[in-house]
């Protein structure tokens, strides 16, 4: 049944002169309906020079991401009554253009400039190697429907939106151009994996730029998960081909494995110091990177012995989990095994049922 | 001016094949979208791409299903040269990275496809159009000699003195210039005109545009009456339900829980041709056997649960998103909706119009290989190859040609057309409401099943909406984005591709495919196995003449499934 909805736009017209504005129209729509469909009534029916990119209605072309309510979404597959309830009761529904890129006119911005240009930065085709074979490539299976995963992605920009190390680093590859690199790097026809992975390592704004923060999985309208891409690149990168990386994400990683094998807690004051020289406390120290890391880090330990969140006591004597022996038997039965086990969410849909996530574990990369 | 050897219009899988083919062949070559190429409605087409690629297949099998499928309309020596070529197509689409289903030898697997003897779909999930698309736009990226014009929309074609091509008119949607570019040939790929029926399950972007502009400058269009309604889409909003569910095994079933299939179609069921299966859907639905919201079920549920995780994945989030249901457990309402349309722009099997270095590929073109019904899964194939046949007879053709000099002062005639649209009195009806009244007696009265009476009354509501179209006001009047004057002009062409279905449906006095004519309930092949040819030429309504049919090994038969 149709419900009414306020509708809040950003507006901007360059031509005009004026700064960005916002208007507020009032639709009539079912609430299974889309935001998208609330837009194109307002145009419609009132002002058709609401400007917003939108073809396809259903969530396959990309077209029309936006912020709905501040979060990074297509317009055409969120529904007005789910953004009414996010936005609240008696509250009008907020749409603004996406962030990240600069704004060309009301809702439509110029992913050339930002999205497009990383997409072209990660040498986005096939490099198989030699000639192509008289038939099909033969591949695994599984393969395949790995790299469908990223295959799903229709560059809406949605994740570049949201992004918050893009907000700090606009030079980072950033989520879709590094799962874009992951449809490569995952597809066994290609024949340059390690060059991709050293070229995207060694980058400063490369795959160790991600900080972890998840926007990205969560506003993916089509289950890319672009963080998971990012993570099985910095997987393959060390595991497969011992590629270090100018911001030390490498033996970071090493350090961190290390100090959780050996304590069970994370050992922070050992954490930096470790970090160099592949996670060994010895040989890390002569670097002089580390030497200048752990300079520029001690204000940061001075503030947190005066503050008292850590007495100089365990900092420097870490105690062991008192069942540290169960946490080596993980490491140890992980380390037994010759291949990495990936479950792919993609294949077993989240809501899967045991018996089926069971079954789909067996997706693996070898 | 820009100038190209081959200007190619429209970049979905037909445009980006043919730029790719054409500078293959040594052109220097423009393509022109009215949006950014990974944006068209290619993208739509879920299912897979047929080719009799297994050694146990082959490309007569195909052919003959395809024949069949057209119920005998379609040109069989087209038809041959698609099917003959198909296999090592999908192999160079492999090549480049397309990443296909594997099966457990880690060779390409197949899935089922409606109205074929064998299965011989190749599929990406449910998304092998998107995939297809993606990986020629990776192509386009990785190539310089093609130059990319992403959001121009292009608003007429050029001729010379003679009438031949010599270009098209464009308008730079980002800041709203208009540019005259130069070809040597023009090749239209501008895909179909769903959006003249509501609801469809194209793109809002499906306005028919090249078929509009190739009418007008001469091109003749053929069996525009052809329109696909496709068996499975979701009722109000014509989203697409993707036959690849059927083909993965899902039934449909009516309101009364029988299994309908068996009486039209005992042996193919689910999976005989989009025609009988719509045709049988909307008759359960008018004798009163379908739900309440005029709908009959699907249950893909049969299917598994993992099993559609990997390969129906995209209508779990459409079914999710759009209509509330969640298809890995119970059945989706789903009815026949507008879906593709067979006719088009009539072109040789080079892809060459009546219009003299016009070129047209993919749906807006008429080859014609899908006849009166295409089945399922031929479509990718039919823009692919015909667009690598296009591209590479256009950059042949360019070879050592001169460039034609525009005769008419068309850049002119387009930029002012703008301005006086934009400078209309707020007295005309809005371009959304002629938009809704059209799409709305399209599908009343031009769907699956027609009769003289109401073709007449679409006919004549088409023709008023012509004129109020000629007066709409718009509310934006600026030159950057504006797509409220751009949505006036996509009117119009729609509005002459609606007249011309409309036409051909009235012309065509049997049911034959797509064209079911309650007044003339059986196929005529002795009055109608023939092209129904449209051009602009007439007086007030389309000249109407006819083609032959080319026949090479198969007479008609009675079609059963």
């Amino acid at each position: 049944m149709a419900e009414s909805y306020t509708l809040r736009l950003r507006r901007y017209d360059p031509e005009s002169g004026e700064p960005a504005y916002w208007s507020e129209y009032e639709v009539e729509q079912d609430p299974e309906r889309s935001v998208l469909q609330g837009i194109l009534d307002a145009r419609d029916q009132e002002d058709g020079s609401i400007a917003i990119r939108c073809s396809c209605r259903a969530a396959i072309c990309g077209s029309c991401g936006v912020r709905i309510n501040g979060t990074s979404a297509l317009a055409c597959n969120t529904q007005l009554g789910d953004a009414q309830a996010k936005a609240g009761v008696g509250k009008p529904i907020v749409v603004e253009p996406m962030g990240n890129m600069p704004v060309l006119k009301d809702l439509i911005v110029d992913m050339d400039a930002v999205h497009w240009k990383k997409i072209q930065r990660v040498v986005p085709w096939l490099l198989p190697e030699g000639d192509p074979p008289e038939r099909e490539y033969i591949v695994p299976a599984e393969a395949m429907i790995d790299v469908t995963q990223s295959m799903a992605c229709i560059q809406c920009g949605a994740c570049v939106s949201a992004c918050l190390a893009l907000e700090v680093d606009p030079e980072f590859v950033g989520p879709a151009a590094l799962a874009k690199a992951y449809r490569f790097v995952g597809d066994p026809r290609d024949g340059q994996h390690e060059e991709r992975l050293r070229d995207l390592a060694e980058d400063p704004h490369g795959i160790y730029d991600c900080t972890h923060c998840f926007a990205c999985i969560e506003v993916c309208p089509k289950d890319v998960a672009p963080m998971d891409q990012i993570m099985r690149l910095r997987r393959r990168a060390t595991a497969d081909y011992d590629i270090k990386d100018k911001n030390n994400g490498y033996g970071h990683e090493h350090a961190f494995v290390n100090i959780i094998e050996r304590y069970g807690t994370l050992h922070e004051a050992q954490l930096l110091p470790r970090s160099f020289g592949d996670g060994s406390l010895i040989r890390g120290q002569t670097e002089p990177a580390a030497v200048k890391q752990l300079v520029e880090s001690l204000p940061t330990a001075a503030r947190g012995l005066a503050s008292g969140k850590v007495s100089l006591r365990k900092a420097l004597l870490h105690p062991k989990l008192p069942d540290q022996k169960s946490v080596r038997k993980i490491f140890k039965e992980i380390e037994s095994k010759d291949e990495r086990l990936e479950i792919n969410m993609y294949i077993i849909g989240e809501n899967a049922d045991d018996e089926e996530g069971a079954m789909a574990e067996g997706s693996q990369e070898s | 001016m820009p100038q190209h050897d081959v200007l190619v219009i429209g970049a979905g899988l037909a445009g980006q094949r043919a730029a790719l083919s054409a500078a293959e062949g040594g052109a220097s070559v423009g393509i022109i979208s009215k949006v950014h190429p990974v944006r068209s409605h290619s993208n739509a087409a879920a299912g897979g791409i047929n080719a009799a690629l297994n050694p146990e297949d082959s490309w007569e099998s195909h052919a003959y299903d395809t024949v069949k499928g057209s119920d005998y309309l379609g040109d069989q020596d087209a038809i041959e040269i698609m099917c003959r070529e198909a296999p090592d197509e999908v192999l160079h689409l492999e090549h480049l990275g397309v990443t296909f289903h594997r099966d457990e030898e880690g060779k390409l697997g197949t899935r089922a496809f409606g109205g074929a003897s064998a299965a011989r779909t190749y599929y990406v999930a449910d998304i092998t159009g998107q995939a297809l698309l993606h990986v020629l736009y990776e192509q386009l990226m990785k190539l310089d000699a093609v130059d990319r014009y992403e959001e121009w929309f292009t608003t007429a074609l050029v001729t010379n003195d003679s009438g031949r091509i010599a270009g098209a008119v464009t308008r730079n949607v980002r800041d709203g210039s208009f540019e005259l570019f130069k070809a040597k040939a023009v090749i239209l790929a501008t895909g179909g005109n769903g959006q003249i029926f509501n609801p469809t399950t194209n793109a809002l972007v499906c306005t028919g545009d090249g078929i509009a502009m190739a009418y007008h400058a001469g091109a003749p269009l053929m069996d525009m009456e052809m329109v696909q309604y496709h068996p499975t889409t979701l009722a109000g909003i014509g989203l697409l339900i993707t036959e690849g569910a059927r083909g993965e095994g899902a039934h449909l079933y009516n309101a009364e829980g029988e299994r309908f299939m068996e009486k039209y179609a005992p042996n193919k069921m689910e999976l005989a041709s989009r025609d009988v299966v719509s045709r049988a859907e909307q008759t359960e639905i008018n004798e009163g056997r379908g739900f309440p919201d005029g709908t009959v079920a699907l249950d893909i549920t049969v299917v598994g649960a993992k099993r559609i995780h990997e390969s129906l994945r995209e209508i779990v989030n459409v079914g999710r998103d759009f209509a509330g249901t969640d298809i890995t457990r119970e059945p989706i309402h789903i009815k026949p909706g507008n879906h593709y349309v067979m006719g088009g722009i009539k072109t040789d099997i080079n892809g060459q119009t009546g219009v003299p270095g016009l070129y047209a590929a993919g749906e807006c073109a008429c080859v014609s290989v899908h006849g009166g019904n295409r089945l399922g899964a031929n479509s990718l194939l039919d823009t692919l190859i015909f667009g690598r046949r296009s591209g590479a007879h256009a950059a042949e053709q360019a070879r050592g040609a001169g460039m034609p000099t525009p005769a008419g002062s068309e850049l002119e005639r387009e930029r002012s057309l703008i301005a006086e649209i934009t400078s209309r009195d707020r007295t005309g009806r809005r371009i959304s409401e002629i938009n809704r009244e059209m799409g709305t007696v399209m599908d009343a009265d031009v769907s699956v099943f027609r009769e003289e009476s109401r073709l007449r009354n679409a006919l004549e509501v088409v023709k008023r909406l012509q004129e109020e179209a000629k007066t709409v006001s718009v509310d934006d009047k600026g030159s950057i984005f504006n797509q409220d004057v751009l949505s006036a002009l996509e009117l119009r062409f729609m509005l002459d591709n609606a007249e011309c279905i409309v036409m051909g449906a009235l012309e065509r006095k049997e049911s034959r495919g797509a064209q079911y004519r309650t007044d003339y309930p059986e196929r005529d092949d002795d009055e109608w196995l023939k092209h129904i040819n449209l051009t602009a030429d007439g007086e007030d309504v389309p000249a109407v003449s006819y083609s032959e049919v080319t026949m090479t090994q198969w007479e008609p038969e009675e079609r059963k499934y």
